[in-house]
């Protein structure tokens, strides 16, 4: 069975480590909060300018001043600092964020992601993405493995604008988790959903992967 | 000199000239100059290049002055919560310059500190690099952009003294300090106006020096995703 949305956000948790600065994406990796290894210290850092993100406020709490960068609602921390947009970025592209968890519509088998504009349709904006690709020490994509119509989103090369090239550490989908290796070494199957066949993967996967010698043993 | 006025259209008087820049504070409808934005509507001005993260919503925001066609062209990193701008983009009427979000924080700290150009490793390999130089530092490869000003500046504070020092509350901080720093005439909203002297000169996050006029303003501060949770019954 593939993963969930929540389980797919459980399933990206685990690559949270204990004093980790992080910055999630809007989507799925906003799931990830939820579910943080109890005992372990990680600070939630939100490119509107906040570093200690709480959760959302209970009724009537809500404050307009208070936001995420999906402009949600939130509360603060003990810990939580405010601060402007140029040194909240300042964070990010001077490499200080250990990690960024995103969302895309396109991964490549080289690291380059594109989550951001589709000519003539679809006109939002890139907001933080590329800078978080480019300046955070290890970039996470957390994302469903094909389409809406069906088809699969980790390709040979991407189709859309990019966001950034050659940037993706890890991709995380409903089916399978793959490591994109160093200096275009390309993709490796490391991890598959319980249930989810190695045959299957490879049939939905337009990139081309390696299997890592653990999952060779498994299987 | 006195920089406090007693409304946004006093505030704004003589300021304003169709074909002009204006930079505009705020992350979303969060920390944004309600009611200067309401201001430079009323003023009838026309042609702006508006520098803003957002653009509003359809009826909040900078979104009201694209109903009025006032805005020739934004600079932006998101605009994806106004399906009027998306509309008046995609059939032509409007002009679009997207920045990364970061890239645009820094264009504008930089353009207020009097620095023309940065290196930066964002968007290398992307759209956004597209006729810009690309240069090596250490092994890494870093693409040019130009420092942002603007004709005026409209921002939005918590708290301001009469000489201009602000404090800002929470998140409503964002682009609000750069931009400040990087219009020729900086115009301020704030919630509440206090006595020089009253604020802690430790705490003030901008210097009265990039404050040129103050207005006192109330706001409706509206929130786009409300978002809460259960509270947990004793």
């Amino acid at each position: 069975m593939p993963w969930t949305r929540d389980q797919l956000a459980e399933r990206a948790a685990k690559e949270l480590r204990d004093g980790f600065y992080v910055n999630l994406g809007i989507g799925i990796p906003t799931l990830v909060a939820n579910y943080i290894p109890k005992g372990m210290t990680v600070t939630l850092q939100s490119e509107n300018g906040m570093l200690g993100m709480g959760p959302f406020p209970y009724e009537g709490d809500e404050d307009a001043d208070l936001i995420n960068a999906g402009k949600q609602t939130i509360t603060e921390l003990p810990e939580s600092v405010y601060f402007s947009s140029a040194d909240s970025f300042a964070m990010i592209r001077g490499g200080h964020i250990d990690l960024s968890i995103l969302g895309a519509m396109e991964v490549a088998e080289n690291g380059d992601i594109a989550n951001w504009m589709i000519p003539g349709k679809l006109v939002k904006g890139m907001g933080g993405a590329m800078d978080l690709v480019a300046g955070v020490k290890r970039v996470v994509v957390v994302m469903e493995h094909a389409n809406k119509h069906g088809q699969s989103k980790v390709l040979k090369r991407c189709t859309l604008p990019l966001t950034g090239a050659g940037v993706v550490n890890r991709i995380v989908t409903d089916l399978a988790v793959f490591d994109v290796k160093p200096n275009g070494g390309g993709l490796e199957l490391i991890e598959l959903a319980p249930g989810v066949t190695l045959d299957e993967v490879a049939a939905k996967t337009e990139a081309a992967f390696t299997v890592s010698e653990t999952l060779k043993t498994l299987a | 000199m006195r920089k406090v006025y007693p409304d946004a259209k006093a505030a704004l008087d003589g300021l304003v000239f169709d074909g002009m820049t204006v930079m505009s504070g705020g992350f979303g409808l969060c920390g944004i100059p309600e009611n200067l934005i309401l201001g430079l509507r009323e003023s009838g001005v026309k042609g702006l290049t508006v520098i803003s993260n957002n653009a509003g919503v359809d009826d909040f925001g900078l979104g009201l002055l694209l109903w009025t066609k006032q805005i020739k062209k934004m600079v932006s990193s998101y605009v994806g919560e106004n399906k009027e701008f998306e509309r008046q983009y995609l059939s032509g009427e409007l002009e679009l310059e997207f920045n990364p979000q970061g890239t645009l924080a820094e264009r504008i700290r930089a353009g207020g500190a009097g620095i023309p150009a940065f290196f930066t490793a964002t968007g290398v390999g992307t759209l956004v690099a597209e006729g810009k130089e690309v240069r090596e530092f250490n092994g890494r490869k870093y693409v040019m952009e130009t420092g942002l000003v603007a004709d005026l500046a409209i921002v939005k504070a918590w708290k301001a003294d009469e000489a201009g020092n602000l404090v800002f509350r929470k998140t409503a901080r964002n682009f609000n300090p750069m931009m400040a720093t990087a219009g020729k005439t900086t115009v301020v909203e704030v919630e509440e106006i206090v006595p020089t002297g009253s604020l802690e000169p430790d705490q003030i996050h901008t210097p009265g020096i990039y404050v040129d006029r103050i207005v006192k303003s109330t706001f409706e501060k509206r929130i786009e995703q409300r978002t809460v949770r259960k509270r947990e019954t004793a």
